[in-house]
């Protein structure tokens, strides 16, 4: 129901064109599921197109400029770039599976030696050697009917990370899936697909990151599946430092069962266009979700988060923190929704946006939104949107702190509510390095925390 | 130390100091009393660098340098200190770390070699001693959740780290009982020397029962209209400030508003 600029045919043409162009190289045997699967994203796309600012989703988000850029993906994996060049992160992991312009690159990827029955790898090699674990749960939990950059992702699935976890199996150490887009001097796409399912009272952590050349126009549009078993806890961290020219449209969701614990927490420092939609169902008794957020766009950076949480069964508590700083022009969404289902009695939910505007041209859209349809619940919502307190500042500076000194200080102060809540240290350390880097005189920083 | 000449301030287009003088020499401590709105705070407020007031006459001289060119910053690192009336909640950055920056910050500009997280938390020790600092108050963030007496303690341990030359005290015992004040008391008491003056400002006689000044100063409608010594301040806590201020009809003598300031 797009309006004829984001859904015409002259728009949409190109981006079919390339479906048909894949399509024709895909392997004969490809499992019917998926076959089937793809058919219904790209019909999807093509009978909705892009949406458009009149649909409720997208009333803030203008993607005209995305739909027609001529992104195109690259055929192979050409490598010419180490990922230590790129990537400001890196950690002691069990696993790390690296990903050039969304092609496996099996050279730079290090699987260690994992428990019995797990299954740690790309998702092209999975849909082959593991079918039946792959079908049961590809494509089954992140909607793409609205969402025309899922249906684009779900109708190009190649490949991307593939994790299985057996029951009661513990890993100790994180892994790591690193997607690395490499630089051409024409746009370029990435579609990567990732399926994560832990099985019953099973532990891990998981890092997603993306990263890019400084410069380089491309569009990462990636779908991340993860999946609970009862009882299972996952950690989940998605960072992401995209060139300020990238389009970054992804889409994950987290399925929760029965006194399952998952915490997931996203990190937009990149993009010239990032979209995330993160969705959450708590499908079972006890089952608890914590979903926090950090941006901080500056220049002409966009950011956009949609999150919706879906209650359906009773005694199950969400959580909620996005916390955005925003610098000259840069602009942010927020859209959380609460959906408590009728069954869904107990539900303790809460959710809270809260921005931080330095500059005058910063904009903010935040909308957050309860839908309850049970009676015994405790649901809390807000939304704050404010600049560095004035008072604060001056109280820092009467005792000694240099003005630049004591907005770092305070910028980084609002955002440690955010950073307090990272369990796994090297993320946290690495969070706070980035943002001593990136605050000017951010040395105050190490000096007073 | 600190010479005030005629000073008028102006805020949101109405004269709040209509030409304050005052003098204060090294070692002094000069108690500012009067009725709510005579203009206590603004004057503490622009002698630490709050920026909202325009300064159309008079000036102040810190060491023989125009103050009011200073930053902030640059006034703490030159030893000027104000205790707050409403110490300002900080949440996520921590009392002690924040309060270790600032003393770095003051200590390079004085050309002093900065301290590391350990040698500060010994040299804190016995100011937190001085004025009964709990342990948690220092990990937490800046005065938040502090209650009102913890809050002005905390002013006053700050003070006593950072080693001013001249410390305000803006109205330091409002909402305090007797044991904070005394506390608070005895840490100002036990920093006085030759060197170091105090400008006291205050509502209440009360404190300065506790802190003994050498010059009480009666500011009224923005001048100071009268000064003498501490008994100063025990005839005003007997007969109130009705009687020191002008009577209406002397009022004729307003300015002109100047444009937005």
């Amino acid at each position: 129901m797009g309006l004829p600029d984001v859904a015409s045919s002259v728009i949409l043409g190109p981006w079919l064109d390339e479906y048909i162009e894949f399509a024709s190289r895909l392997p004969q045997n490809e499992p019917a599921a998926l076959a089937q699967l793809r058919n219904r994203a790209i019909a999807g796309f093509r009978e909705n197109g892009f949406p458009s600012t009149a649909l409720e989703a997208w009333r803030s988000t203008d993607i005209s400029e995305i739909a027609q850029t001529p992104y195109r993906r690259v055929p192979s994996a050409s490598v010419n770039t180490s990922p230590v060049d790129v990537v400001p992160f890196s950690y002691v992991m069990c696993g790390e599976l690296v990903f050039f312009d969304g092609h496996y690159a099996q050279s730079f990827s290090s699987i260690c030696d994992l428990p019995e029955d797990a299954v740690l790898g790309n998702l092209r090699d999975a849909i082959r050697t593991d079918p039946d674990k792959v079908q049961t749960h590809l494509g089954g939990y992140v909607p793409f009917e609205e969402n025309a950059f899922a249906a684009l992702n779900t109708a190009f699935i190649k490949d991307g990370a593939f994790l299985h976890i057996p029951r009661d199996t513990v890993m100790k150490e994180p892994i790591h899936l690193l997607y690395l887009t490499t630089g051409h001097e024409n746009p370029t796409a990435s579609y990567p697909r990732n399926l994560i399912v832990v099985g019953e009272n099973s532990q891990v952590t998981i890092i997603e990151s993306y990263a890019g050349p400084e410069h380089g126009s491309y569009l990462t549009c990636p779908v991340t599946e993860i999946v609970a078993g009862e009882g299972a806890e996952i950690e989940h961290y998605k960072i992401q430092h995209e060139s300020a020219e990238a389009a970054h449209m992804a889409s994950q969701h987290i399925y929760l069962s029965r006194k399952s614990h998952v915490v997931s927490q996203s990190m937009s420092f990149g993009g010239g266009y990032t979209r995330n939609d993160i969705g959450a169902t708590l499908n079972g008794e006890g089952a608890d979700c914590t979903l926090n957020g950090l941006y901080l766009p500056s220049g002409t950076q966009f950011v956009d988060h949609h999150i919706s949480v879906e209650h359906t069964r009773p005694g199950c508590r969400s959580f909620q923190l996005f916390k955005g700083i925003l610098e000259d022009s840069a602009r942010a969404v927020f859209n959380g929704l609460i959906h408590v289902h009728p069954d869904a009695q107990q539900t303790s939910a809460d959710q809270s946006n809260r921005n931080l505007l330095l500059s005058r041209d910063a904009l903010v859209h935040s909308q957050p939104q309860l839908l309850i349809f049970a009676d015994d619940v405790k649901c809390t919502h807000g939304s704050t949107v404010g600049e560095l307190d004035q008072e604060a500042l001056f109280y820092l500076r009467s005792r000694g702190i240099g003005e630049e000194e004591a907005r770092s200080l305070l910028i980084y102060a609002f955002a440690s509510e955010f950073i307090e809540r990272i369990e796994f240290s090297p993320v946290k350390k690495d969070l706070e390095k980035f943002l001593i880097n990136r605050l000017p005189h951010g040395e105050i920083i190490r000096q007073a925390m | 130390m600190l010479e005030v000449k005629n000073l008028h301030a102006w805020i949101e287009g109405k004269e709040i100091l209509k030409g304050l003088n005052l003098t204060v020499k090294p070692g002094e401590v000069h108690a500012i009393m009067g009725p709510n709105g005579s203009g206590k705070s603004t004057f503490s407020q622009i002698l630490a660098g709050r920026d909202f007031y325009h300064i159309p006459e008079g000036e102040v001289l810190y060491e023989g340098r125009d103050l009011l060119e200073l930053s902030p910053e640059v006034r703490a690192r030159e030893g000027i200190f104000m205790a707050f009336q409403y110490p300002v909640e900080i949440a996520g950055v921590t009392n002690a770390y924040f309060l270790k920056a600032a003393l770095n910050a003051i200590r390079r500009h004085r050309g002093e070699p900065e301290v590391d997280a350990f040698d500060f938390l010994e040299m804190i020790q016995d100011k937190m001693a001085l004025v009964q600092m709990d342990d948690t108050l220092l990990k937490r963030s800046v005065n938040e959740g502090f209650s009102g007496g913890e809050k002005k303690r905390n002013e006053i341990f700050h003070m006593a780290v950072l080693d001013p030359k001249l410390a305000i005290l803006d109205e330091t015992d409002s909402g305090l009982d007797i044991d904070a004040l005394r506390i608070v008391a005895d840490g100002v008491n036990s920093m006085r020397d030759p060197e170091r003056s105090f400008i006291v400002i205050t509502h209440y006689q009360r404190l300065l029962s506790y802190i003994v000044p050498d010059f009480v100063h009666v500011l009224v409608d923005g001048e100071i209209v009268q000064s003498g010594g501490k008994e100063l301040a025990l005839e005003l806590e007997e007969r109130g400030y009705a009687w020191l201020v002008k009577h209406p009809a002397d009022e004729n003598h307003s300015e002109p508003v100047p444009d937005q300031v």
